[in-house]
């Protein structure tokens, strides 16, 4: 048995986290204010329609569905690290659950927003509800989006409920009101081991049912572009090319969020180096599984040369999107897989910088996924403006593709504060079964 | 009474229960017939009557108190106009026919369908293209409407049925339905749909027209609109905008039940059929599986030369970006 204080110790390190600081305050406040000038760049949408964005008849998918995209990617590294991970029984994967499992739901819960700032009338979104058709792909997403939401929200709170407990008792100076939230929400916990029992069982079921929830979301996402006869979107492959590449964005945000947490709450001793060793060694993995499949999406076409897969290859190797296409495939995937299969690279910072790197040219990626199809239609472009030809997005788009990264910052830092980030129950009992 | 005068004859109990029977019945039925008669002649002269024309073209004649004005309603219920262009015309299957060898790139089909439609002069529903398949096949305009496909892809993955396809073969959109999604215009390999970015051009005059799905008037902003093959002309047995304006005899219009189809510009009504085995009559992109409704003749034996500037915009599409 572990000793009490090395629990005591363990409680009270994790539990530090949860209290208001000024300079948490200050990254709100920032947060916030970043946020409200976005939204200004959305009423300013609403009114004026989304002819203040640089999309046109030809391009009419851009950033914003890019955007949803990257954020339904990169909400499945819940699913892999919690429920992948924790079934195989990779147990140093534990601490780094519940960090997964935010990042999860607010990406999730966002990406639902983002595909509303796309919607020419948002005030007609309840149409889909009353007058929704199965046979539409947009009605399987919504519907799969939004079992993934809730599923990851109990995916997040039923493994919570112990540590709710330990909020409740431990904190000291708690306002009464969060007290008695702690209270309420770890719903009569008491640390039985019939409860215990339950909620193992529980978080087990979740883990299970969750994966092919996660695999839906993405598949179906996929499908939004494969189920058309669109050159560079008409693949039978997109379903696991797009939930290969959701691996690599969101084990590339979970680096970025270790490292944040590390250094701002002290976690050194529990997310420790061998985490960011292990966390690296696994991006390695998932991006060479992308990279496999870009190999397939890009050199099979490439290598027919169909005539309008031509026009859409040329474009992306040697055209107009070139720059970002390479910058993308190198910078964002090949350049970090080299990189990481040296030891001295998967240290914290060196890791955070290639994550850094992967999570935005993984954003890049979707972007090089959506905009160029569009340019490139069977028949020619003719008889309208320039900017019908070629997409160039404008400020008031930026700013709206910004607001949902911002509000998952807010929902992240936010649920950060008031749940401790590193579970205590499972990390008190990993060491325990260690011990034993 | 009838029954009390009866009773005093002598009668079998079995005989007089028979004529009791039928003599009942009778006057149940002759009793109830005259008092329908009566409320009928009385609804006749109570109420006013009047004649309505059904969506059937048919004349008919009710109550006044009957007859309830159709209100657009937030929850699904459709107007009279909109069940109109969802229901289309019983018995025609409308296809059209474009013939290459003849146009000239006059582009009076797109002025008369933009103004129709009041669309801006960057928006088109139909569009003269200029088209090279290689570089040694000699260059071509091709006007381009929406080709109201058989298997239309832009229906198939409408998340909330705003674009759907007709009895009569045309595919329409109800604006008053689009969320604005744009899947359609993303699914749709003929690039046929435009959509409304910004408050459209007439947006304050039309404010309180109400709108009519056969001619998507007047166009919303954040919706889609696309060719409706003039749905609302077709409907009052004249043709489409574009092919009455076509100075080229470019375009036949017609029915493929009935096999005829008719010129725009002679008003020669042909057979459609035998036009298209003449001719050589083809569908754009068949191997996509779509179905158009839409069918060319190919440019052959044209008598106007192509023009110098347009052959370089033309080749773009050949060239690789």
């Amino acid at each position: 048995m572990l000793e009490q204080s090395t629990k005591d110790k363990i409680t009270s390190d994790l539990l530090r986290s949860i209290r208001l600081t000024n300079s948490f305050k200050a990254w709100m406040a920032f947060l916030t204010l970043s946020l409200f000038v976005c939204l200004g760049a959305y009423v300013y949408q609403l009114n004026k329609g989304l002819v203040v964005t640089g999309l046109g008849d030809y391009v009419s998918w851009g950033m914003y569905i890019s955007n949803f995209v990257f954020f339904v990617a990169t909400s499945l590294i819940g699913m892999l690290i919690s429920a992948v991970l924790g079934l195989s029984g990779q147990k140093w994967a534990t601490p780094l659950a519940r960090m997964a499992e935010i990042i999860a739901l607010a990406f999730a819960a966002v990406a639902g927003l983002v595909i509303v700032s796309d919607m020419g009338r948002p005030d007609r979104l309840l149409n889909v509800f009353i007058h929704g058709r199965i046979q539409s792909p947009i009605v399987w997403d919504i519907t799969v989006v939004t079992v993934y939401v809730l599923i990851s929200t109990l995916f997040l709170y039923i493994p919570l409920i112990p540590d709710l407990k330990i909020c409740h008792d431990k904190i000291e100076k708690l306002h009464p009101i969060a007290r008695k939230a702690y209270k309420l929400l770890s719903l009569n916990y008491t640390g039985s081991h019939e409860q215990d029992l339950i909620i193992k069982k529980l978080t087990r079921a979740i883990a299970i049912f969750i994966i092919p929830v996660a695999f839906a979301i993405h598949t179906v996402t996929s499908w939004l572009f494969a189920n058309t006869s669109r050159v560079g979107w008409d693949s039978t492959i997109f379903g696991p090319y797009f939930i290969t590449g959701a691996f690599v964005s969101g084990t590339s945000a979970i680096v970025i969020a270790m490292y944040f947490f590390r250094t701002n709450y002290k976690l050194q001793e529990y997310i420790t180096l061998e985490h960011f060793d292990k966390i690296g060694k696994l991006l390695v993995l998932v991006s060479l599984v992308y990279l496999y499949f870009n190999l397939n999406e890009y050199m099979v076409p490439g290598y027919k040369m169909k005539k309008f897969d031509a026009r859409h290859i040329n474009a992306l190797f040697t055209g107009a999107h070139a720059f970002l296409f390479w910058s993308v495939q190198l910078g964002g995937l090949i350049i970090p897989i080299i990189l990481l299969i040296f030891n001295k690279m998967r240290k914290p910072l060196p890791l955070l910088i290639i994550a850094c790197c992967v999570f935005v040219g993984g954003w890049f990626k979707r972007y090089i996924i959506v905009v160029p199809t569009m340019e490139h239609p069977y028949l020619p472009i003719q008889n309208v403006p320039l900017n019908f030809k070629v997409y160039s997005p404008t400020l008031v788009e930026i700013l709206i593709t910004i607001a949902p990264m911002i509000l998952v910052l807010l929902i992240v830092s936010t649920l950060a504060k008031i749940i401790p980030i590193v579970p205590i129950q499972e990390t008190i009992e990993e060491l325990e079964e260690s011990h034993d | 009474m009838i029954e009390k005068e009866e009773q005093p004859k002598k009668k079998t109990r079995r005989e007089f229960l028979q004529q009791l029977g039928i003599v009942g019945i009778g006057s149940t039925l002759g009793g109830s017939a005259i008092l329908a008669a009566l409320n009928y002649d009385k609804s006749k002269t109570d109420s006013q009557r009047i004649r309505v024309l059904t969506a059937q073209n048919e004349l008919h004649e009710i109550n006044k108190d009957d007859l309830h004005k159709v209100l657009p309603s937030k929850h699904g219920k459709l107007t009279y106009l909109q069940q109109q262009g969802r229901d289309g015309l019983e018995g025609k299957r409308f296809v059209m026919v474009i013939d290459l060898s003849k146009c000239q790139n006059a582009r009076k089909c797109m002025a008369a369908c933009q103004n129709a439609h009041h669309l801006r002069p960057e928006q088109h529903h139909i569009n003269v293209l200029k088209m090279e398949e290689t570089e040694n096949t000699p260059p071509y305009y091709m006007p381009k409407p929406c080709q109201h496909c058989d298997n239309p892809p832009c229906v198939a993955v409408c998340p909330v049925d705003a674009t759907f396809k007709r009895q009569d073969g045309i595919v329409l959109i109800d604006n008053e339905r689009c969320i604005g999604c744009r899947f359609c215009i993303a699914a749709c390999p003929y690039s046929a749909r435009i959509f409304n970015w910004a408050e459209p051009l007439n947006a304050q005059v039309e404010k309180d027209v109400e709108y009519n799905v056969e001619l998507n008037v007047p166009q919303k902003k954040g919706t889609i609109s696309k060719c409706l093959f003039s749905a609302d002309q077709v409907r009052l047995g004249k043709l489409p905008y574009c092919v009455s304006a076509c100075p080229n005899g470019v375009y036949y219009f017609g029915d493929e039940n009935e096999d005829t189809v008719t010129n725009g510009t002679t008003k020669e009504t042909v057979r459609f059929k035998k036009l298209l085995e003449d001719n050589g009559g083809y569908t754009l992109m068949p191997e996509l599986g779509t179905k158009p409704r839409v069918y060319y003749l190919p440019p052959k034996g044209k008598t106007v030369p192509f023009n110098e500037q347009d052959r370089e915009e033309a080749s773009e599409h050949l060239h690789h970006s």
